[in-house]
C-alpha cells in the first residue's frame, strides 16, 4: 500500500544530505551574525519591550511567554545525528515526546515523505494517511487526519496532529458505508460549502480505506 | 423559656435593630464573597448595639438568625468548593496533556511579542462565572496594558479587543466598549474541545484584519499560582515578509505542490486554534483552581465568624438569664424582710 503512494524516503533524503550540508553552514553563518539566537526557557522580548512594558505598566510584572515554558531543542551539530528525534503532539495527549529514532514516514500532500537524520528543514502540510515511525524492527503505524510536519535543522522532527488512531481500531464495513455515503453526498451537494465538506469526507474515507488495504 | 417572651420595648427597639443587622448582613456577606477580605472588626453588632438599656430577648433572636445564615452560607461555599476540586481534575488532565500542542510551532517561528503591527487584536480569555478570585482582573488588566503598549507608537494603530467569556466582557466594557471586536459567550457549556476552538479561530480569522493576534490567557502552575501569559501569533502576510520577525523561516523548504503563502496561511491558522484550545484549558484549569480557593477561604472566613456569633449569644443568654435569677431572688428577699 505504500508503494501505491510513491514512497520517497531513501532517495530524497541521500540527495538532501549531499546538498544540504554547504546550504545549510552557509545559512547558519548568515543567519547567526543577523538575529539573536533562539534561547529557550526565557522570554525572547527585547529590551526594548520591557522598557516600554515599565513605562506603561510600571507595577505590574511583565507577563510570561510561550518562549518561557518551552523546552530547550538540540542545537545544530555540523555532523549528520545518528537518530532522528520525533515529538509527535495531538491536543489530546503527548504521543511522541523526544522519541529517538530510525526514520519516519509521513503522509505529506505530495505523497508520502521519509525523513531521515539529516534531513533538510522542511515545512510539510499533511493529508489525511498512515505515519509510520520506524525503530530497528519496530514499526508503530498511525492513521492521521491532517495536520503539520516540521523537520529542523538539528534532526528534530514535530509533527503536530489533531487525530491519530493505531490502525487496528478501524472498522472496515463502517469505512466502506463512508465511502459511500460520502460520495453520494458529493453528487448531491447543492453548494460549494456542502461540496467542499463532501469532498473531505470522501479523502479522508479513501484514504482510510486503502490504508487497511480494504476495496 | 421566659427569655423568649419579647417586651413591649423590645418589640420597638427590635426594629431598630433588625434595620442594624441587614446592613451588617449585607457587608458580612461582601466579606465572605470576597474570599480574601480581612475580616478585622468582630461580627459587626458591638455589645451596645445587642443590648441596648432595657431591651433583653429580641437581640436573641437577631443573632440565631444571623447564625443560620452564616451556617448555610458556610455549607454553600464548601459545597462549591468541593465540586471545583472535582472540575479541577478533569480540566487539568486535559490541559497538561495539550501543552505539547504550541511547541512545535513556536520552535519553527519563535516568540516575538514586540513586533511593531499596525492591526493587532487581544484575545482575552476569561471565565464565565464569578466567584473564582482575581483570575479575570488579571487577564483584563494584562490586555489594557498590551493596549497602552501599542498606543506608545503611535495614535493610529488598530487595536481591537476579542473577548471569551463573560466576565471579561463586563469588566472591558466599561471603559473600551467601543473597542471590542468579537465576543464567545458560554464557551465552557460543552467541555472545551479542538472542533469548538477551531471554530472559533475561524470566525475570528474571518471576520478581522489583523497583522497580530496577541492572546491573554492565566497559565495554571498549580491550585494556588496563576501567571497570566501573553502568546504572540502572527499573520501570514507578516510570516512571508519580514525577515527579521520571523528569522530563518526561508531555510525551510515548502513540500508539496501548495505556494509558500497557501502554506504559512495554513500553518497560521493551525497555530491560532491550537493555541487557542491550550490557552482555554489552562485558563479553565486556572478559574477551577482560583474558585477552589476562593471557596476555601470563604468557608474559613465564615466557620469564624459563625465561631464569634456563638459567643457572643451565649454571652448574651447567660447574662439575660442572670438577670432574671437576679430579679427573682431580690423580689424574694424583698418580700421575706
Amino acid at each position: 500500500m505504500l508503494s501505491r503512494q510513491g514512497v520517497r524516503s531513501g532517495l530524497r533524503a541521500w540527495c538532501a544530505a549531499a546538498t544540504a550540508r554547504p546550504l545549510l553552514a552557509r545559512g547558519f553563518a548568515d543567519a547567526a551574525s543577523e538575529k539573536k539566537e533562539k534561547v529557550f526557557g526565557e522570554a525572547q522580548v527585547t529590551d526594548k519591550f520591557k522598557e516600554d512594558w515599565k513605562k506603561i505598566a510600571p507595577n505590574f510584572d511583565m507577563p510570561k511567554f510561550p518562549s518561557n515554558f518551552m523546552e530547550a531543542r538540540p542545537p545544530v551539530s555540523p555532523t549528520i545525528p545518528a537518530k532522528l528525534t520525533v515529538n509527535f503532539v495531538l491536543p489530546s495527549q503527548y504521543e511522541l515526546q523526544a522519541k529517538q529514532v530510525d526514520y519516519v514516514i509521513v503522509p505529506a500532500t505530495s505523497g508520502q515523505m521519509g525523513v531521515l537524520p539529516g534531513h533538510v528543514p522542511t515545512i510539510a502540510e499533511l493529508k489525511p494517511g498512515i505515519l509510520s515511525v520506524h525503530d530497528g524492527t519496530e514499526v508503530k503505524q498511525y492513521f492521521v487526519s491532517s495536520g503539520f510536519a516540521f523537520v529542523h535543522a538539528n534532526s528534530v522532527t514535530d509533527i503536530v496532529a489533531i487525530e491519530a488512531v493505531p490502525l487496528d481500531r478501524f472498522d472496515p464495513d463502517e469505512v466502506r458505508k463512508g465511502v459511500q455515503e460520502y460520495n453520494q453526498k458529493m453528487n448531491s451537494a447543492k453548494d460549494d460549502l456542502e461540496k467542499a465538506e463532501a469532498q473531505i469526507g470522501v479523502q479522508v474515507h479513501s484514504a482510510l480505506q486503502s490504508a487497511l488495504g480494504i476495496s | 423559656m421566659a427569655s423568649g417572651s419579647a417586651r413591649p420595648g423590645g418589640t420597638r427597639l427590635a426594629k431598630l435593630l433588625y434595620g442594624n443587622v441587614n446592613s451588617y448582613l449585607s457587608s458580612g456577606a461582601a466579606g465572605i464573597n470576597g474570599g480574601g477580605a480581612v475580616w478585622g472588626s468582630t461580627t459587626g453588632l458591638s455589645s451596645a448595639e445587642l443590648a441596648p438599656f432595657g431591651a433583653r430577648s429580641a437581640s436573641g433572636q437577631i443573632v440565631r438568625n444571623r447564625m443560620k445564615s452564616v451556617k448555610s452560607i458556610q455549607k454553600i461555599t464548601k459545597a462549591m468548593k468541593m465540586v471545583a476540586a472535582s472540575k479541577l481534575r478533569n480540566v487539568q488532565v486535559k490541559a497538561e496533556n495539550s501543552r505539547g500542542l504550541w511547541q512545535p510551532f513556536t520552535a519553527l517561528l519563535g516568540d516575538a511579542p514586540a513586533t511593531k503591527v499596525d492591526k493587532k487584536l487581544i484575545v482575552t480569555i476569561s471565565s464565565d462565572k464569578g466567584l473564582c478570585g482575581g483570575i479575570n482582573s488579571t487577564v483584563v488588566k494584562y490586555s489594557r496594558a498590551l493596549f497602552r503598549l501599542n498606543g506608545l507608537d503611535g495614535p493610529d494603530k488598530d487595536v481591537k479587543y476579542v473577548i471569551v467569556g463573560e466576565k471579561g466582557k463586563a469588566q472591558l466594557q466599561r471603559d473600551s466598549k467601543k473597542l471590542i471586536g468579537m465576543y464567545f459567550g458560554e464557551t465552557q457549556k460543552s467541555s472545551i474541545c479542538f472542533t469548538q476552538c477551531s471554530m472559533m479561530a475561524d470566525e475570528i480569522i474571518k471576520s478581522n484584519e489583523y497583522d497580530a493576534i496577541q492572546m491573554v490567557y492565566n497559565k495554571f502552575n498549580s491550585v494556588v499560582s496563576f501567571q497570566p501569559t501573553v502568546a504572540t501569533m502572527l499573520s501570514p502576510q507578516l510570516l512571508l515578509g519580514d525577515q527579521e520577525v520571523t528569522g530563518d523561516l526561508d531555510a525551510y523548504e515548502i513540500e508539496g505542490s501548495d505556494t509558500k503563502e497557501e502554506v504559512l496561511q495554513n500553518l497560521s491558522e493551525f497555530q491560532f486554534a491550537c493555541t487557542m484550545y491550550n490557552a482555554m484549558l489552562e485558563n479553565a484549569t486556572s478559574e477551577m483552581g482560583a474558585r477552589m480557593s476562593a471557596m476555601e477561604n470563604s468557608t474559613r472566613n465564615a466557620s469564624d465568624m459563625l465561631d464569634r456569633l456563638t459567643l457572643t449569644y451565649n454571652r448574651s443568654r447567660q447574662a439575660s438569664i442572670t438577670t432574671e435569677l437576679i430579679e427573682i431572688i431580690s423580689g424574694a428577699a424583698a418580700l421575706e424582710g
